[in-house]
């Protein structure tokens, strides 16, 4: 096949529809506010969405498997908070070199309970990884109370979410450009990749056809890991330090993006160039509702209304519509 | 007694000895979450230097009750094979609600509660909508309504506050010949809603949906109206949990963390109480047991004297173990095909 068709094959309808949204969003934006189309605030936008759109790669690979990871909020705390407190188990020297490495070991770590648990005990995903959830928050806890850990964010950690490594793409950016080829080469062109959509498809088949279903399992559960410490250990940079509830606001954004990206819940169907746009459009609307602003508009009809309401509200309204349009599931026949 | 019925009795004599093999999965469920219950309580008023007061005891089972009443209103869509990620939101909206109308005389009180469980009505039908109409995954779609139900709380309530009816909210807490009033509110759900429904055409088609969705459709089960019934009372039994809620702290909090905690130990406590999650089997009898467990953990905590700053994970680990003792059963799989789905 062509080249341009690899590249074709890759947009969805799914897909389409996000970019498109993505667009008329900007456009929206713009209108209010001529600034949403210039490149500052458009790079800017694709920084913020680095963060969501690592956590959203790992993520995906299991939701194409079928299963689901509810631990990622506390996984991505994990990353931080690990990453800044490497000292506390490596000593200040090993400490600040092997930081982030450490930070990601621990979340494939829980990435790797996570999988043991799906794969071989055949719990189901969902439950098993909320437990997991609540197991990191609680160790996170002991781990801040039992002693002050460092929570300072290393300088290699501050370069590597906020610098710019070749000018003009920030670092968190490129790093998600180069994890999201390597999983877009990772699912269309390997072995790997092909058994993770017929798994989604269907597991027994798999098997049947002489391929060890639970070590794909496994795997997956522990990339996702990764990915969501990875997050963690950008955010830690970012914000020059880590805490508790660090991952709390991406559950829902992570997963709305990879299902608006037109990944089946279910498994075996979905692009990565369609998580890409989720992420996008995600992101961009989060912007746009801190933007606008709309309690100003309320608070001048005499209604006080948090702005927080607002954020949840079209959010969760959004998801739902978006998904009215295109993420519909068949008809029981 | 007729001569003919003796075979029979002697039959099921002999059978008496295996009893529990004779249950239904639901009941052994039930039963073994009630026994898990049973031990940790013990444990706790043995442990406890003052034993177990009357006062104690009501202040166990009003936190028990809240947990309880949110995983019921787990357990209805679980056992369509669903799930309801907002049982918490709802749950923490009908508290702001219930703080805002729930208040001043007996009449307005009256048609506080009213709008209360209306509220939560009008929640679980709009999952259900957006579900059976809407043709979405449960699991996403209620993601989603939970962040409009948190949202809409949170206009309810900016600020942490309220109050509401005082005599209510003492009524509701207290105990009478040491029975609390909340256990009662439990057992009042099971006999006015839970055991009419499990009874009904429309439950048993719940469970039957939850068995096999395609066989239920081939049997001409009112697939559509089962499952709405199933979301609807779910929002249904989350508003009274957040009536509870509003009459134990007398104020209400549109908290995430709250919603997420319900949401949370709910789906901890159905599992615990034998629902399974692949739906067609499950009790909410079982849930309320379970949710009893859920924090029972907690008060054990205290009593062992381990700080209760880990309790989340502790209750992480009841859950880990509640599930993967759950899957020991493919140490009892002889076909290995059997395993993969």
């Amino acid at each position: 096949m062509s080249v341009s068709g690899v590249i074709a094959r890759q947009f969805d309808r799914a897909t389409l529809i996000a970019f498109a949204c993505v667009i008329v969003l900007l456009l929206i934006g713009a209108m209010v506010e001529p600034a949403f189309l210039s490149p500052k605030y458009l790079i800017q936008q694709l920084h913020t969405a680095s963060f969501l759109g690592v956590v959203a790669s790992g993520v995906m690979l299991v939701i194409l498997l079928g299963h689901i990871d509810l631990s990622i909020p506390w996984t991505i705390g994990v990353g931080g908070m690990m990453a800044t407190g490497a000292t506390g188990f490596l000593g200040p020297e090993w400490g600040v070199t092997l930081a982030v490495p450490f930070g990601v070991l621990c979340g494939a770590l829980i990435g790797t309970v996570n999988g043991l648990g799906v794969a071989y005990l055949r719990a189901p995903a969902m439950i098993f990884t909320l437990g997991m959830n609540a197991v990191a928050q609680g160790l996170m806890v002991y781990h801040t109370g039992g002693f002050a850990p460092q929570d300072r964010a290393t300088e290699f950690m501050r370069e590597l979410a906020v610098g710019h490594f070749i000018p003009g793409i920030p670092n968190p950016l490129l790093i998600w450009i180069i994890l999201g080829a390597a999983i877009v080469f990772m699912l269309n062109r390997s072995v790997l990749g092909r058994r993770i959509y017929a798994v989604g498809n269907q597991e027994r088949s798999v098997f049947l056809s002489g391929v060890d279903t639970r070590k794909v399992i496994l795997a997956c559960f522990i990339f996702s890991g990764a990915c969501a410490a990875l997050t963690g250990v950008l955010l830690a940079g970012w914000a020059n330090r880590s805490y508790q509830a660090m991952g709390d606001p991406y559950l829902l954004p992570t997963i709305a993006a990879i299902i608006l990206g037109g990944t089946n819940v279910l498994g075996g169907r979905g692009k990565y160039v369609g998580t890409v746009a989720g992420v996008i459009l995600i992101t961009i609307l989060q912007s746009m509702l801190s933007v606008v602003q709309p309690q100003r508009y309320f608070a001048q009809l005499g209604v006080d209304i948090p702005a927080d309401t607002f954020r949840q509200v079209v959010f969760g309204v959004v998801i739902i519509g978006m998904l009215l349009i295109y993420g519909r599931q068949q008809l029981v026949r | 007694m007729t001569v003919s019925s003796e075979p029979a009795d002697l039959v099921s004599r002999q059978k008496y000895f295996g009893w529990v093999g004779r249950l239904s999965a639901a009941q052994r469920g039930i039963l073994i979450a009630m026994l898990i219950f049973a031990s940790m309580f013990i444990v706790y008023g043995w442990k406890q230097a003052a034993g177990l007061t009357p006062n104690m005891i009501n202040t166990a089972a009003n936190k028990g009750a809240l947990l309880a009443l949110v995983a019921m209103a787990q357990t209805l869509p679980v056992i369509t094979r669903g799930l309801d990620l907002s049982v918490g939101a709802t749950f923490v909206l009908a508290n702001c609600l219930a703080s805002t109308i729930v208040v001043d005389g007996p009449i307005a009180t009256t048609f506080g509660i009213f709008g209360v469980l209306l509220l939560g009505l009008a929640c679980g039908a709009v999952n259900g909508l957006i579900i059976v109409y809407g043709r979405l995954q449960p699991l996403i779609a209620t993601l989603a309504t939970s962040a409009v139900y948190f949202g809409i709380a949170l206009a309810v309530r900016p600020q942490p506050g309220g109050s509401v009816n005082f005599e209510l909210a003492d009524f509701m807490t207290r105990s009478s010949f040491a029975i609390p009033h909340s256990v009662l509110l439990l057992l009042a759900v099971v006999v006015f809603i839970w055991i009419p429904y499990r009874r009904s055409v429309l439950g048993r088609a719940a469970f039957a949906i939850g068995s096999s969705e395609q066989a239920a459709y081939m049997s001409g089960i009112p697939i559509n109206r089962a499952k709405m019934l199933a979301y609807t009372l779910s929002g249904l039994l989350a508003s009274i949990g957040g009536i509870l809620l509003t009459a134990l702290t007398y104020s209400g909090a549109a908290k995430m963390s709250i919603a997420n905690e319900y949401t949370l130990n709910s789906i901890g406590a159905v599992v615990i109480g034998g629902t399974s999650l692949f739906g067609g089997v499950g009790s909410a009898v079982g849930s309320i047991f379970g949710a009893f467990v859920m924090r029972t953990v907690g008060d054990l905590l205290i009593v062992f004297d381990i700080n209760p700053v880990l309790q989340p994970l502790f209750v992480g680990v009841v859950l880990l173990v509640a599930v993967s003792l759950g899957s020991l059963r493919v140490l009892r799989i002889k076909n290995r095909l059997d395993i993969y789905r």
